[in-house]
């Protein structure tokens, strides 16, 4: 399958759907504006929950708060529909942003318990509040009108529903492939490696969780131009998990999840309604949500992963073509080869009484390949941590290139040039491995959001690929960039993760235990492709207990013993170093 | 607003709180035991108003035909699962404690009411025939997916809220429900009248956390339950059977949110959906602490009702805004408060 044959699929459904409202009855036709207007905030929860990893349960609400906004502006104060769309977008837009600045930042479950909190106490809101109907609502709201033509029929509203649809599909699938999407699809699993990247998290959360409420409030403004009349009811939190489930039940991560997950509920809600009262006669109302809540429990014990995932395995794959040249990347200035790059100077770090590293000073020139090594316990990891901004030191001073770090967020000192790998490996194995290395790439690139979703990125997304497919290629992946990054072995795994880190041009690469692990042959292959890179005078700092592996390849070596340095020295001298011994060794040989 | 209004506003929060403090354990229990965070608790407790009410008015509640209905298909279930993996010597064991020791409760309460009982009867068969609710559900619901990812069974806990609130309108119908006081008696506290019904759900509250306090370090079984909460695998490998420790902590549960739902029933009308304000309320208090200890769950779960009894005299039609808007902030200081590993969030 090519790209041509999507784009054909995707012309025949939107033919379809032209059609339809000439073929459907006017019932099948307003079902289908249902399904239309859930599908937008579907569309917006796939990209916050499936492709974020931000569950929500509180969409509804921003659905609610651009419906009453549009509502006020139209019905109340007699101005324009289109005006209400604007004032509808801005303050749900900001009340999202908002309530993101204040949330986002929390962990975990705390994060979808906090929708539930604004989702329920905004939702009570819209009951309670003077001038806004209370619960009669807001009635006589006028159609939308295109210049003096009103859309108020069913099959009228029709096409303006589902052109916002297709166009929010379009622009959804332009941005999850553009610099920002991959940002976006690497939260889930954690924001350590996003941060290492140079990604600030936060910032991509905001946007997501920004656009999936622009996508609601879309949808609120039609719903309120629709039915031309509202109440609290549609907006309330048994709304809102329902949004969840047309996610769920879709797909999570898909969009068109979205799409296919509110037509199905929509459908069964109505088919449930219609065929209950004949199993059933009088006890309808009841059964209904019953009936409705055991379908959705069983559809969660049986499929979790969704429709669309489930049938998208049994397509055939897309076929792509390999990266075509494109003009370089910029690179940053790299150090003169011999020059101090990074300075460690006392630094200590407590956790409560215990220190795990104490006063620990070292160098590491420009060009150099220097292992920082120890037994267990001596304080490696949390000293590569300090390195890299996952921790902070609590006393004592870390310089690169001439400018302090031990204060600066992991992302910044990305920025700064300084690169890492993780001892367990943090990819995206539902990524491509071009993809991965893509990710390397983010703090080298810089469009953004709507050079994204109108794919006004092209050139710069040219280069990013093909400096990807150097960077696989310079580490001996190249041959399978579409494969995904789950499918390979843990060796490889490793060295994929050395080409992301390459991809965003360091100064420094930092590799946490690379040979943790691995096989011997991987093991050799890793130290070939070391000395490969420091022959293009790449500055690498490695932290590995394993001596052997570290012994032939590096230039000089820090020995951690219990938090504290032991010695410093070229390999050879090391190894002959009776305090080393016992530190590894406990003495006797 | 008076110190005499402040005093009783803060009785009568005090008082919302312990109900809410009683379904709060509740929910740290099952979280702690099984990762659920059971959403139904609140309709565990109103349904058992409910089943008092019926009881009260010499009806059989609706409550034992829900008890039979879960039973079957747990059993149903359960027997399948069974034979499905060979073990059907198990089968006799499946069969008595998913069928007949939850139609055995049906029928003891159904022979029970013909005896036309007193109060104390009716509180314990309103008890009986509400604890097995929540355990066969976990049966039907919670097991098949108990390696999900908490957010999944939270998802399902709110969908089985729902299915939940249509039984319930079903089996209870949409009239609201008001029980007789518990007890008469009244006195004076520091120049405010206290009624005794609101020094029962105090009282109660506390032995109930109490009883739970002994259970969970002096007796095996709890200390068992404790284990599990804290390490599924590790538990299983000393012999404790994550399912049946789940099992009780389901059964200890619903006992609690039972007893708070007799508690508020003589206080507040409650009506078939009134389940769901309770049952977030008690999760708000049950989050102040942390979702894991008990005593933070209360003190959180008391703390609402105050703020709850405080935000209504302001603005009664807004009091569900506040309190829920304060749970924000609630939560920000919990985040920061407890450490996170990266690993827990899977791909």
């Amino acid at each position: 399958m090519t790209r041509f044959h999507v784009q054909l699929a995707a012309a025949a459904v939107l033919a379809c759907l032209a059609l339809a409202p000439l073929v459907l009855s006017p019932f099948s036709v307003t079902l289908m504006n249902y399904i239309g207007i859930y599908s937008l905030v579907a569309i917006g929860l796939a990209l916050l929950t499936g492709v974020g990893g931000i569950v929500s349960f509180g969409q509804a609400a921003f659905v609610g708060i651009a419906a009453y906004a549009t509502a006020w502006v139209s019905a109340l104060n007699g101005q324009s529909p289109w005006l209400g769309l604007l004032f509808g977008v801005v303050l749900t837009c900001g009340v999202a942003a908002v309530l993101g600045i204040v949330t986002l930042r929390l962990q975990g479950h705390f994060l979808s318990l906090s929708t539930v909190a604004w989702g329920l106490a905004i939702g009570f809101l819209f009951g309670n509040v003077e001038g806004l109907g209370r619960f009669n609502g807001i009635s006589s709201i006028p159609p939308i009108s295109v210049g003096s033509f009103a859309l108020v029929s069913s099959a009228q509203i029709y096409y303006l529903i589902w052109g916002i649809v297709a166009l929010a599909l379009l622009l959804g699938y332009n941005l999850l492939d553009s610099r920002l999407g991959r940002a976006m699809r690497a939260l889930r699993g954690g924001n350590t490696l996003v941060e290492s990247l140079g990604i600030n998290a936060f910032r991509i959360k905001l946007a997501t969780f920004v656009i999936a409420a622009f996508l609601a409030s879309l949808s609120g403004w039609l719903y309120a131009h629709m039915s031309r009349f509202i109440s609290p009811g549609p907006f309330d939190a048994s709304m809102g998990i329902e949004y969840l489930m047309m996610t769920m039940v879709g797909g999570a991560g898909s969009l068109l999840g979205g799409v296919v997950g509110a037509a199905i509920v929509t459908l069964l809600k109505n088919s449930v309604q219609d065929y209950l009262p004949l199993i059933a006669k009088g006890a309808s109302g009841q059964l209904e949500i019953v009936a409705f809540s055991a379908l959705f429990i069983l559809f969660l014990q049986w499929a979790r992963q969704g429709i669309v995932p489930s049938i998208a395995r049994y397509l055939p794959k897309i076929r792509r073509e390999r990266p075509q040249p494109a003009p370089p990347l910029p690179r940053r200035p790299q150090p003169t080869p011999g020059e101090l790059l990074l300075k460690v100077d006392g630094a200590e770090r407590r956790f409560g009484g215990l220190v795990a590293v104490n006063n620990v000073s070292f160098e590491v020139r420009s060009g150099e390949i220097l292992a920082v090594i120890g037994p267990n316990g001596a304080g490696k990891s949390t000293m590569f941590n300090c390195l890299t901004g996952a921790l902070r030191v609590s006393k004592g001073e870390i310089i690169f290139a001439g400018r302090s770090i031990a204060r600066d967020p992991q992302s910044r000192i990305a920025k700064a040039g300084v690169a890492r790998t993780f001892q367990h490996v943090k990819l995206r194995p539902r990524m491509s491995l071009l993809e991965n290395v893509m990710l390397g790439t983010h703090s080298r690139t810089s469009s953004g959001l709507f050079a994204g979703a109108f794919r006004l990125n092209q050139r710069e997304e040219a280069s990013a690929r093909h400096e990807a497919l150097m960077q696989l290629e310079r580490v001996g992946l190249g041959d399978k960039p579409f494969e995904l990054a789950g499918n390979l072995p843990l060796g490889n795994q490793r060295i994929l993760e050395i080409a992301r880190a390459l991809a965003a041009d360091p100064a420094l690469l930092v590799l946490d235990e690379p040979a943790a692990g691995l096989r011997r042959q991987e093991k050799l292959r890793l130290a070939e492709l070391l000395r490969s890179l420091r022959a293009d005078h790449l500055t690498i700092l490695i932290v590995e207990h394993d001596m052997e592996f570290v012994m032939s390849l590096v230039d000089r070596i820090v020995v951690l013993d219990f938090g504290s340095k032991l010695c410093e020295g070229v390999p050879s001298a090391i190894r002959s170093d009776e305090r080393v011994q016992e530190a590894y060794l406990g003495g006797v040989a | 607003m008076t110190s005499d209004i402040a005093a009783i506003l803060a009785i009568d929060g005090i008082a919302t709180g312990a109900v809410y403090a009683l379904v709060a354990i509740g929910t740290v229990l099952i979280f702690t035991v099984t990762r659920v965070i059971f959403i139904p608790f609140g309709d565990i407790a109103a349904f058992t108003a409910l089943t008092l009410a019926a009881l009260d008015a010499k009806r059989f509640p609706g409550t034992g035909a829900l008890v039979v209905a879960l039973a079957c298909l747990a059993t149903l279930i359960e027997v399948i699962s069974l034979i499905r993996n060979g073990e059907i010597r198990l089968l006799p064991r499946a069969l008595l404690f998913y069928l007949a020791i939850p139609l055995a409760v049906v029928g003891i309460a159904w022979l029970t009411m013909r005896m036309d009982p007193p109060l104390a009867v009716r509180l314990v068969l309103a008890l009986m025939l509400i604890t097995p609710i929540a355990p066969l559900l976990d049966r039907i619901v919670f097991r098949p997916i108990a390696d999900g990812t908490v957010l999944l069974l939270l998802t399902v806990s709110v969908a089985l809220h729902f299915a939940l609130v249509g039984l319930g309108l079903l089996f209870f119908g949409p009239e609201g429900v008001r029980t007789e006081p518990l007890t008469s008696f009244s006195t004076e506290f520091a120049g405010v009248l206290v009624s005794g019904q609101t020094m029962l759900i105090v009282l109660a509250a506390l032995v109930f956390s109490g009883l739970l306090y002994l259970f969970f370090d002096f007796t095996l079984v709890g200390k068992s339950l404790r284990a599990t909460a804290v390490n599924r695998t590790g538990s299983r490998l000393m012999g404790i059977r994550p399912e049946r420790a789940g099992t009780i902590a389901y059964l200890l549960g619903s006992l609690m949110a039972g007893v708070s739902g007799i508690l508020i029933a003589p206080v507040n009308t409650v009506f078939y959906d009134s389940g769901f304000l309770i049952g977030l309320k008690a999760f708000v208090g049950a989050i102040v602490g942390g979702m894991t200890s008990y005593p933070g769950a209360a003190i959180g779960a008391v703390g609402v009702g105050i703020l709850e009894s405080f935000a209504s005299f302001q603005s009664s039609a807004l009091k569900d805004v506040i309190v829920f808007s304060l749970l924000i902030p609630i939560l920000i200081w919990r985040s920061l408060a407890s450490l996170h590993s990266e690993e827990e969030i899977e791909e």
